[in-house]
């Protein structure tokens, strides 16, 4: 009886602590979606008096908003893309073929996904100006693709090892060459891990902010994570709610990013049975 | 999530091809080649730029912009001299400890042993909570702690009810507020990490050990932290090296400030590079930033024991 009365006064504790916890983050949270919807918003959490959709329409409605919102897309976009089809194509040998180099490779590319690319950044500048592409949407894209790629290599070889080579064997003896088998068989079969790498890529991009904040400066190329900053620079300190708003509108992507990729991760890993039957 | 993927990484294949022949070799490269070739530019060569232009007098304005020279060790020298770098390397340490070490380390654990055999809706419900922190862009991240800490922010409002004066915390308590705000944006790492390590800890020796006589403590402690060391480990070498690269978040909130209170190594970096123009002294900032992220990596790989 005493036991009992233990165990249960211990899970009231253990329930407590959580349900404090999850106060403590969802706080400063609140204000964030309270502030947007309000038209008189300041810095303390407070349930707006006025409910009104004001600040997402003033923010929307900024035609250079709308351009970092397409800015983005476009960076974002651009490089998962290109992230996708240059991991996919570098995971096929590295999944199928016997490589003396494959070992050593490996290992480098996993030793770079641990990097911090924040030590590299002023190397990176220099070499921007040294080869005069700074200040371009496309040499930024294709240089976040180079830092996404260690770590979607390395996920794309694992998701391409667990789809059988049996499929491909007959398409083989069918006269079908490598890169046709790669595209019409593994591909198709592994979309879960193609789409768990492109969301993943998408998802960081959209969130980088010192990349485009150093390698480009035309305020009409900028994408909305450095444009959100610069009007945080200009309007913070009074425009609360808008800020707020330009904040969420700026999250909504990343929200929607991560559910869809936590649905394809838990869907992956399922064609074993492909080649039974 | 990442040390998910790697955990997954062991199964080792050793296929060989049908209908290839000998051009595998050949064939492979041309698959590879557009991946070594993006590395190669991008992230390569700014490494070896890194060593070079690091002993460099690079500098965007004045007059060794125009003449860039090799100065040897100079740059260094004048950073073991430059009180405000040793400020930084402490900075920087006291930030990783709290805010990495302490705060993600223990929280992430912390919330994932409480959480473990709760209720799936309640669990759910607590996780939600945690992974929006996660979920949300370190900017963003950044506004809200602005207005939270903020002179007559939500924290000051919310302690006014006890009688305590409004203090603007981002001046008073800088450090302090950074580190709260980067544990807030990081913790759900460590949680799910954590989250998946406790769930690969066998009941049945949790139960035998229960029959034995040991207490929910012991149990902890003696069974489960044993077991799920490597995971330990490895979430420590992880979010070091996340934390270490922290950038935007102190940027956007603090700008390294006030004076140089929350001036890290990336900080400091930036501030020299970018704002004093200084780009070899900047490089050889973020060498020595390169160099802990290199021995990390290492400790990392070490600790892993991938089989490829």
């Amino acid at each position: 009886m005493k036991k009992w009365n233990r165990a249960k006064a211990d899970a009231v504790i253990v329930h407590v602590i959580l349900v404090l916890i999850g106060i403590a983050f969802v706080i400063p949270l609140l204000w964030m979606i309270f502030a947007a919807f309000d038209g008189d918003a300041t810095l303390a959490l407070q349930v707006p008096q006025h409910w009104t959709l004001g600040n997402f329409w003033a923010i929307l409605s900024d035609p250079a908003n709308q351009r970092a919102f397409v800015n983005g897309v476009i960076i974002s976009f651009g490089q998962s893309i290109l992230v996708v089809i240059v991991a996919g194509l570098a995971a096929y040998p590295l999944s199928r073929y016997h490589l003396k180099y494959k070992r050593p490779f490996m290992y480098t590319i996993l030793f770079s996904t641990s990097l911090p690319i924040t030590a590299v950044m002023v190397p990176v500048y220099e070499l921007f100006v040294f080869l005069h592409i700074t200040d371009s949407i496309f040499w930024t894209t294709l240089f976040l693709a180079a830092s996404g790629l260690p770590y979607a290599i390395w996920i794309m070889k694992n998701f391409m090892d667990s789809v059988p080579i049996e499929l491909e064997e007959a398409a083989w003896t069918d006269g079908a060459s490598a890169f046709s088998s790669l595209r019409r068989i593994v591909a198709p079969l592994m979309l879960p891990g193609i789409s768990t790498v492109g969301i993943f890529t998408f998802a960081g991009s959209w969130g980088n902010f010192f990349v485009p904040f150093i390698l480009i400066q035309t305020p009409s190329k900028l994408p909305a994570s450095v444009t959100i900053f610069q009007f945080f620079g200009q309007y913070g300190s009074v425009e609360y709610g808008k800020l707020a708003a330009f904040s969420i509108l700026y999250t909504i992507p990343a929200v929607v990013l991560y559910v869809l990729g936590q649905r394809y991760m838990s869907t992956g890993f399922q064609f074993g049975g492909a080649t039974k039957g | 999530m990442a040390v998910h993927a790697f955990a997954k990484s062991t199964g080792r294949r050793n296929r060989v091809p049908g209908g290839v022949g000998q051009h595998t070799g050949w064939r492979a490269i041309m698959f590879l080649l557009p991946s070594w070739l993006l590395l190669a530019v991008f992230f390569f060569v700014p490494i070896l730029l890194t060593f070079y232009f690091a002993f460099t007098n690079l500098s965007l304005t004045g007059t060794s912009s125009l003449a860039t020279k090799f100065v040897g060790f100079q740059n260094f020298v004048s950073m073991f001299q430059d009180p405000t770098f040793r400020i930084s390397v402490i900075k920087t340490i006291v930030f990783l400890l709290f805010s990495a070490v302490i705060g993600q380390q223990v929280l992430g654990l912390l919330l994932a042993v409480l959480m473990n055999e709760r209720h799936r809706l309640f669990r759910s419900a607590i996780g939600v909570l945690v992974i929006a922190g996660w979920v949300t862009p370190e900017i963003v991240v950044a506004f809200i702690f602005y207005a939270f800490f903020s002179d007559g922010g939500t924290l000051d409002t919310f302690l006014s009810v006890f009688h305590v004066q409004p203090i603007a915390w981002l001046y008073a308590f800088p450090m302090v507020s950074v580190i709260i705000a980067n544990i807030w944006h990081g913790t759900a790492f460590s949680m799910m990490v954590y989250q998946a390590a406790l769930g690969d800890v066998p009941k049945e020796i949790l139960e035998s050990a229960a029959i034995d006589g040991a207490g929910r403590f012991q149990r902890f402690v003696r069974v489960t932290l044993p077991m799920i060391k490597g995971s330990i480990a490895t979430n420590m070498m992880l979010i070091t090296l996340q934390t270490l690269g922290v950038f935007t978040l102190i940027y956007s909130l603090t700008g390294g400030g006030p004076g140089n209170r929350t001036t890290t190594l990336p900080i400091y970096m930036y501030q020299q590079a970018f704002s004093d123009y200084q780009l070899g002294y900047g490089t050889a900032i973020s060498l020595i930033l390169l160099m802990i992220g290199i021995v990390a990596s290492f400790v990392y790989l070490r600790m892993l024991k991938v089989k490829l």
